[in-house]
């Protein structure tokens, strides 16, 4: 089962590598992973997308949490969440209809238009990821010339407040 | 000429108001480790660690540095002296192959949670990363075989760098931490601050186990009918050897060490089983295969002990401490984890014990003793003892005879490693020096030497094969130029006898580059370096040459040649269940 985990670790020099050669030394996979400061710059938050059956994710959030310079490990996928992936695509539009046509569907999604050339539109596109994977599989026929993707963004809900 | 006083002039003027207050990175590194209370360093020189080589010439009276005759030597000195005394274990190198040859060392004390703190040199701080005369990565290539590892950026953070690596390398699960210092932040200056607290937000050991589960595991004890305490290093790092046997003998428990926990519980008390695992005995093997209740401490269900996992202990509820949260149900479930220092955990359940529980758990559980007692007959740890030829097992039997199983006595890996451990029995924690989770095969005589250092007093022996003797015999220089009294015993078989036994039972007899004929004159080699050799090739030649050589002062070889293709039995079969023992 794929799991989102929320790591946040010192910003130090060295510690990603850390993380990540971790995951490689022990065959755990990475789906997706972005790191940023917090609002401490000394401390980092890492999303990180992996997979595995509920054992592996065990030791995986066990040997994470041993890492010394990690201060937290919060499996997301427990709870409610929200996620988030952004991409910067370059998308193929040889023609002014197909430039309206990429417009259109942009704009059911949300996602914004924000350079173009003669032959190409480039679209910034901000979705969870079901959303996200549909419209990448509407905007293949035009041709997509490149992409760049964040990796998922999460973040635990705060529940409402009862009325 | 004129210029370079000026020069000089100029640069002392800078200088001299500083020296009052100021240390050099290398004077910074000398003065913590002896306030932290190092007295021994292992070592080897070299270009990036100059600086710090010049410190500790001048320092030689108060921090004692052994030079060794390579590095991984050196790194497992320095495991050796740890796991003999149980503080940490100080190595220093140089730069690139300097922390290659250790990486060996470094590697075999992260699998066996030995606190090291291993001190490389590196390339100065500009010329990181241009592939520059003797740079390696070193922190790349020790981050995944390290509990941690610090590249040191100026002499300011030197000191605590120092302080914490040697807290984290002996707190919680010990480990090794590696320092790496560029050459120039041995030359800065920087203030020498006074000892700091130690902050490590994220670095929280665990100490007492919780209270709650403390209650339960002592409930499901009571209450079992076939429990079985299997017990392991964990023990001998938590110094909870005394909680091991009061706990014991309170339930009439049955003990199985691990090969790491040889020592933990001594062997000759009525209460232990002897090894469990692929060379343990029968009746371990079997105890734990039909137990309904595990206690395991401060182990972690390593494969050489568990066999195939799938048919492990099927009967079985796990109740498993340990003070590194990684290790509970990392390769058997555990049905009831307890988090904690060893010693903590079983004071809390000692706490927790009634008079009741234990009069009515010492009953209940005649049956299985009796039980235990029929495996333990069906199938006790037997060989042919022969006149013609020395039989290892016999040598090892000789070796308790002569020194009443108290001698520290480290190995190297394979066959003698395993005699030793079913019929020398260790009497006391930190006696067994060996490499376990590593298998690293030239450990054990440098590891000897470490412990010797520690304590010059005490009867150190390596107890190591032909084979693995050779990986670091160089050291032999290092013991006799320190005038240790260091035993070595070669078990010679002139084979490297456990992959040969492997090849003859799984590999139809097809040896391959298992024979180790040109082979030096063990004897011979003693007497190069100074030393003393000495040779049996026949039993009855066997118990004068061990009490003469052990009894001698100095570095003493005894080469003793046993029967060359012996098997260690019992075994388990790679594959298959801890029941389905070969025993001969």
């Amino acid at each position: 089962m794929r799991h989102t985990l929320a790591i946040l670790l010192e910003n130090r020099f060295g510690e990603l590598a850390r993380i990540v050669g971790l995951f490689s030394a022990r065959g755990y996979n990475i789906e997706s992973l972005t790191v940023a400061e917090t609002l401490e710059p000394e401390i980092s938050r890492v999303t990180l997308v992996t997979s595995g059956d509920e054992k592996t994710i065990e030791q995986i959030v066990k040997q994470l949490e041993k890492q010394i310079r990690v201060l937290s490990v919060t499996d997301l996928t427990l709870n409610d969440h929200i996620e988030r992936e952004m991409a910067l695509l370059h998308v193929e539009s040889k023609s002014g209809n197909k430039r309206l046509e990429i417009m259109k569907l942009a704009s059911i999604f949300d996602a914004r238009v924000i350079d173009a050339s003669e032959d190409t539109v480039t679209l910034e596109a901000m979705a969870e990821r079901n959303k996200f994977d549909d419209l990448l599989r509407l905007l293949q026929p035009f041709g997509i010339r490149e992409i760049a993707r964040s990796g998922t963004l999460a973040i635990g809900r705060v529940s409402t407040r009862t009325p | 000429m004129n210029s370079i006083t000026a020069l000089d002039q100029q640069h002392e003027g800078v200088r001299a108001p500083q020296e009052d207050y100021e240390l050099t990175g290398a004077e910074i590194l000398v003065e913590t480790l002896l306030r932290e209370g190092v007295d021994t360093i292992f070592g080897y020189p070299g270009g990036a660690v100059l600086h710090i080589y010049d410190e500790l010439a001048k320092n030689q009276h108060r921090l004692r540095h052994i030079l060794g005759r390579h590095e991984q030597g050196a790194v497992h000195m320095a495991e050796g002296y740890a796991k003999a005394t149980g503080r940490p274990g100080l190595a220093l190198v140089t730069s690139g192959p300097g922390a290659t040859n250790a990486v060996t060392g470094i590697a075999n004390a992260f699998m066996d949670s030995t606190p090291l703190v291993v001190i490389t040199g590196q390339v100065p701080r500009k010329m990181i990363g241009s592939d520059a005369f003797q740079e390696v990565d070193t922190i790349g290539i020790t981050r995944p075989c390290t509990k941690y590892n610090y590249l040191v950026r100026n002499a300011g953070e030197l000191a605590e760098i120092v302080q914490e690596g040697l807290y984290l390398a002996n707190s919680g699960r010990p480990g090794p931490v590696v320092i790496d210092i560029p050459k120039d932040v041995t030359a800065e200056r920087a203030f020498l601050s006074d000892s700091k607290t130690i902050s490590l937000p994220g670095y929280r050991p665990a100490e007492r186990a919780n209270p709650t589960s403390i209650e339960k595991a002592i409930k499901r004890i009571v209450n079992a009918k076939r429990p079985i305490l299997y017990v392991g290093g964990g023990v001998i790092h938590a110094g909870a050897s005394d909680e091991l046997l009061k706990l014991s003998e309170a339930l009439n428990l049955p003990v199985t060490p691990t090969l790491m926990g040889l020592g933990c519980f001594p062997s000759a008390h009525p209460l232990s089983l002897g090894m469990l695992g692929m060379h343990g005995t029968y009746w371990a093997n079997m105890a734990i295969s039909e137990s309904d209740l595990i206690i395991a401490i401060g182990v972690r269900f390593d494969d050489r002990v568990t066999g195939a996992l799938e048919k492990f202990a099927p009967q079985a509820e796990i109740i498993h401490v340990d003070v590194d949260p990684s290790s509970v149900s990392k390769n058997v479930r555990a049905h009831l984890p307890l988090v904690g220092d060893a010693k903590s955990a079983m004071q809390q359940m000692l706490e927790s014990l009634s008079s009741e529980m234990c009069a009515s758990l010492g009953e209940r559980l005649s049956s299985w003793w009796e039980q235990i007692n029929q495996w333990k007959r069906f199938a006790p740890l037997i060989y042919e003892n022969s006149e013609e030829v020395i039989k290892p097992q016999f040598l090892c039997q000789e070796l308790h005879r002569l020194t009443g199983g108290n001698a520290i006595i480290a190995t190297d890996v394979g066959q003698h490693q395993m005699w030793l451990a079913q019929y020398y029995g260790f009497n006391g924690p930190r006696q067994s020096i060996t490499s376990g989770g590593l298998g690293a095969m030239g450990f054990g005589f440098p590891a000897a030497l470490g412990a010797q250092l520690a304590f010059p007093d005490r009867q150190v022996i390596a107890f190591v094969g032909d084979g693995g003797f050779q990986m670091t015999a160089q050291e032999l220089a290092t013991a006799v130029q320190y005038g240790t009294n260091t035993k070595v015993i070669v078990m010679n078989n002139n084979y490297l006898g456990m992959v040969r036994q492997w090849q003859e039972l799984f590999y139809q007899r097809n040896y391959s580059a298992v024979g180790m004929d040109g082979s030096p004159d063990f004897v011979k080699l003693a007497e190069a370096y100074g030393a003393v050799g000495l040779r049996a090739t026949k039993p009855r030649e066997l118990s004068g040459v061990l009490e003469g050589g052990l009894s001698r002062s100095g570095v003493v070889v005894m080469d003793i040649a046993v029967s060359a293709e012996e098997n260690v039995y019992p075994m388990i079969p790679p594959g298959a269940g801890l029941k389905e023992m070969v025993l001969a």
